[in-house]
């Protein structure tokens, strides 16, 4: 009986269990995931955690408005106000106001729901679509893969950000023009690298017996293929988010993204660029810094993620 | 081989033909281009401009007729200047080659020692810099690189002036900053592939039979693994080189440089839809122009390839 308990083949289970949940917790990125975490509560409980409105101006007090002009005014807002740790700070806002007055943290944190709500989407969007053609042209072949690779390759001539400048100046500025935008441009990339992956997939054993047994196209398509190439696809698109939110800064940066008043982080940096160049750096510095430590932390996610899901990156 | 070059003119040909088709639909069928001018524009010039362009024409006339201009290299008239956008365009070319060359070098300078470096010293300090380097590269969106840089050397140090591409040719004051900007995204993907494909052509026989035969390590490296490794390296140099020229448009707009890029972004505000069609279309043929001569090149170099088809 001792000798059966020690080799009972659940207890080894489990201690491989504990150890690669003890592995994945010493090699897993996480100062990354916490930013991750961090910008995603701070995004979804915006209303409840920004201290000020993301159109509002930060309310003055009588004194506050003497100090900053020497007189009152009925109403009375003060705008480019430093961060609390600065000289010359008057509200003492954890990161200042902007050329309105508003508070700078509440709108970084409204802007947080912009980048992440348009860079999700628009991604996940473009991943259902690419997903769906690529396993189409890799699994059906013929002309099937002949057209969809062609427009795919056509599709992929274009540099993105161009791309993306070419429908926003035929849709006009706005928040789900821009998700549509990320969606018809990504989706070529997700068919490409998934089409690859299928071609191999298609060889396989379990693919060939399903087709002997006469299972049909969609069941093979939906059952057998498309949870076989979800790994490749998930890290995929946690590199794409990133590339997806520089587009967006780019789109909004230039003015055909979403458009004001709302506080998307790129707007945010061009409507400070007046102030930047009479010194003023924190007005455009934090949006930028949002813009960086979000992609920043998706890429290094997705880099970690690459390297856990394919064994043969894993010692390089 | 010159079957594998005909095979692959005709593949560029179709390919070419689906981008001028993919964006004359993305066009005609989200409205037509003067849609956007009626908000700006007066209707007189607008009703004139549709004369012009036949846009009460059906689709089928209307494509055929800008088929035929592309062919001939028309890309019609900018409705803003009314001049012709193909004009408009090579005049301003040059500058953006000169911005897009110099942040090639930048981002070549940048990337490639450092890919060679962590690809020598895997997983040491070097390697993990080599890395971080590479993500912050490819985290920062550029125009806000660009903005800091005006901040810190224009307005705070004033060492470097802020707008414009200066006088002379070889005015590398007003280039340097932009480049930067735009070489620094670059970089990153540099160090990326440097470092994969040292780590790729490191592992193969050849390399591992020099090292027998006891060369030295830096002979190894700079006269095999590398001169194997530069492949790929100049391949993606040369794709980017080609990206730069024509993503530059934020950067442009930041530095107020008169390439393509602030071309597009003119046309754009100024509802010019032939200049923004003009801009996009000659981009995507560049590339498509370069992949084509990537291809012949490849095969050139590997006959493995060219028989493979």
């Amino acid at each position: 009986m001792a000798m059966r308990t020690t080799h009972d083949p659940a207890g080894v289970d489990v201690s491989r269990a504990v150890q690669a949940s003890y592995r994945f917790a010493r090699e897993a990125p996480l100062i990354p995931l916490f930013i991750l975490l961090a910008m995603g509560l701070a995004a979804l409980f915006a209303p409840a955690l920004a201290p000020y409105g993301k159109l509002e101006s930060v309310p003055v007090t009588d004194e506050q408005c003497q100090a900053k002009y020497g007189r009152s005014f009925r109403s009375c807002y003060i705008d480019d106000d430093p961060p609390f740790f600065m000289q010359g700070s008057i509200l003492r806002t954890p990161l200042g106001t902007d050329y309105l007055g508003r508070d700078n943290l509440s709108r970084l944190m409204y802007g947080a729901r912009i980048s992440l709500l348009v860079a999700l989407t628009g991604t996940v969007a473009a991943g259902a679509i690419g997903t769906l053609l690529g396993i189409l042209a890799g699994y059906m072949g013929n002309v099937w893969d002949q057209v969809i690779m062609r427009i795919t390759d056509a599709w992929l001539t274009l540099p993105t950000l161009v791309f993306a400048i070419l429908l926003a100046s035929i849709r006009g500025p706005g928040l789900w023009n821009v998700v549509l935008i990320l969606a018809v441009v990504f989706w070529s990339r997700y068919a490409r690298l998934v089409r690859g992956e299928v071609l191999t997939l298609r060889e396989r054993d379990f693919v060939r017996l399903a087709e002997v047994n006469g299972v049909s196209k969609f069941h093979i398509i939906f059952r057998h293929l498309l949870p076989n190439v979800m790994n490749t696809v998930m890290v995929f698109f946690t590199l794409i988010v990133g590339v997806a939110i520089i587009i967006e800064a780019n789109l909004s940066f230039l003015g055909v993204g979403v458009p004001p008043p709302e506080p998307a982080w790129g707007l945010m940096i061009s409507q400070e660029r007046e102030a930047l160049m009479e010194g003023k750096w924190w007005l455009a510095a934090w949006p930028g810094l949002c813009i960086m430590l979000l992609v920043l932390s998706a890429n290094m996610l997705g880099d970690w993620l690459r390297v856990r899901l394919d064994p043969q990156l894993r010692n390089r | 081989m010159t079957r594998f070059i005909l095979n692959r003119a005709f593949y560029s040909l179709i390919t070419l033909w689906l981008l001028v088709t993919i964006v004359f639909g993305f066009v005609r069928f989200t409205g037509d281009p003067t849609t956007m001018l009626e908000e700006v524009g007066d209707k007189a010039y607008v009703a004139q401009l549709r004369e012009q362009w036949g846009l009460d024409r059906p689709y089928y006339v209307q494509y055929g007729k800008y088929m035929w201009g592309l062919l001939q290299g028309d890309f019609g008239n900018s409705f803003q200047k009314s001049l012709a956008v193909r004009d408009i365009y090579f005049e301003r070319l040059p500058n953006s080659l000169k911005l897009g060359f110099a942040a090639f070098i930048i981002s070549i300078v940048l990337g490639v020692p450092l890919g060679i470096l962590s690809a020598m010293k895997v997983q040491t300090w070097w390697d993990n810099f080599g890395k971080v380097f590479a993500i912050l590269g490819l985290s920062v969106p550029n125009f806000f690189i660009g903005l800091m840089l005006i901040v810190f050397f224009g307005v705070y140090l004033g060492w470097l002036p802020i707008l414009g591409k200066g006088n002379s040719f070889w005015d590398w004051q007003h280039l340097i900053m932009p480049a930067f900007a735009l070489g620094w995204y670059f970089s990153g993907n540099m160090v990326r592939i440097t470092r994969s494909s040292m780590l790729e052509v490191m592992g193969s026989d050849y390399i591992k039979l020099v090292r027998l035969k006891g060369v030295p390590e830096w002979v190894v490296m700079a006269k095999h693994a590398l001169k194997n490794a530069m492949i790929p390296i100049m391949t993606l140099a040369g794709l980017n080189l080609v990206i730069m020229v024509n993503v530059a448009i934020a950067i442009e707009v930041v530095f107020n440089w008169p390439g393509v890029g602030q071309l597009l972004f003119d046309g754009m505000s100024n509802r010019d839809f032939p200049m923004v069609q003009g801009v996009v279309l000659m981009g995507g043929m560049m590339i498509v122009v370069l992949n084509f001569a990537i291809d012949i090149l490849y095969a050139y170099v590997d006959p493995r390839i060219r028989l493979s088809r």
